[in-house]
């Protein structure tokens, strides 16, 4: 029953790939080694669709797979086995924490988590804006610094915090920025 | 049942935004949680960040059950979750069935590049936030300048890193409060 396989391989998947989507590629890899359900030709493709397509990444894979193996129903299941151990680990620690929060001890470790926290979201982002803004290689074939920067991609950058910035502004949807994020790149050929 | 639905709506909206990993999710969920829900406080969010990242699965359902099972114990849980995937799995059946060269499109190729550019501005702001909020002291300042550099420059495990930034806090803590006696 390729059903049920799909949701286990999935499941395991989910089970296993801690801290982001693309700690699931390994796994992907593993599992089109061993089932041959598709290919890592195919696999590249569906993680570049992921990544350009909005939701998180490690869904919309699952989705892709789920669906290029086993059609619509297998897009559906694959991805309901990736999410149940997130949910049911979710579920188990939202009750820990509903219990265990107003405790001492709890609260001095979370004063170590909380910037801990934003560090890796700050180096997340640092390491997505290395790849947005700077052009390594064009830089080491002409030599020339300004060849460094994508300069198209940091004139958009800093007007949108320009405007972020702006008090009246700050009510603006980050969705919004997104969607003239999207319009300005189609406009002005960002892709090059 | 009319708040489950508004549950699945807005973690809907927030899959829809989400462009990249669960970081990319940030500013959206400050906007929709924080802000407009008052589901989740911004200190709240940071802690579901840490432990996501050293729990299994992925971060951004992780946040979804958090929030969901805080508000409305398991039902809410699932009804945030499948809202999250909701989008993507409409979206990437959609372009799975009819087009199968879509990231080679150079209009998807020139719009996700300007949307990239504008998510690292969005994660900009969502850290300058954060930082107010959960960087309060010089251990504080010590203990995000470490794991910046450990997460940035090298190969160690979250795990590792969120165990050890655990440690340091409670450490650090129990100093402060020695300290004060």
């Amino acid at each position: 029953m390729i059903y049920l396989r799909l949701f286990f391989a999935f499941f395991k998947i989910g089970l296993f790939s801690v801290g982001g989507g693309l700690a699931t590629i390994p796994f992907l890899q593993e599992l089109s080694a061993r089932t041959g359900w598709f290919t890592v030709a195919e696999l590249t493709n569906m993680l570049a669709v992921a990544e350009s397509t909005p939701g998180p990444i490690g869904i919309n894979t699952a989705t892709y797979v789920g669906y290029t193996t086993a059609g619509l129903i297998g897009g559906v299941i694959a991805t309901l086995g990736i999410l149940a151990p997130a949910l049911i680990v979710g579920a188990v620690i939202a009750t820990m924490m509903s219990r265990f929060r107003e405790s001492e001890k709890v609260k001095m470790v979370f004063s170590g988590l909380r910037p801990a926290s934003v560090a890796m979201i700050a180096a997340a982002g640092a390491g997505v804006a290395a790849l947005v803004f700077l052009r390594t290689d064009a830089y080491r074939e002409t030599g020339s610094l300004l060849s460094l920067l994508d300069w198209k991609a940091v004139v958009l950058a800093l007007a949108v915090f320009a405007l972020t910035r702006v008090k009246k502004l700050s009510k603006v949807h980050p969705a919004l920025f997104i969607v003239i994020g999207a319009a300005v790149g189609i406009v002005f050929h960002f892709a090059g | 049942m009319a708040f489950l639905i508004k549950l699945f709506y807005t973690f809907a909206k927030i899959g829809l935004f989400t462009f990249g990993g669960g970081y990319a999710m940030l500013p959206m969920l400050q906007r929709e949680l924080v802000d407009n829900q008052g589901w989740a406080t911004e200190d709240e969010l940071m802690d579901y960040y840490a432990i996501g990242q050293c729990t299994p699965g992925i971060i951004a359902v992780n946040t979804a059950t958090f929030v969901g099972y805080k508000e409305r114990g398991f039902w809410g849980a699932l009804f945030a979750t499948l809202g999250l995937v909701f989008p993507s799995l409409v979206i990437i059946t959609a372009i799975a069935a009819f087009i199968s060269n879509f990231a080679e499109l150079q209009v998807v190729k020139d719009a996700f590049a300007g949307i990239r550019a504008v998510v690292c501005v969005l994660i900009l702001n969502s850290v300058i936030k954060l930082w107010k909020q959960g960087v309060k002291d010089k251990a504080g300042i010590a203990i995000f300048a470490a794991v910046f550099c450990l997460a940035l420059f090298t190969d160690v495990s979250k795990v590792i890193i969120v165990l050890l930034a655990g440690v340091a806090g409670y450490v650090t803590a129990s100093l402060r409060k020695g300290a004060a006696k």
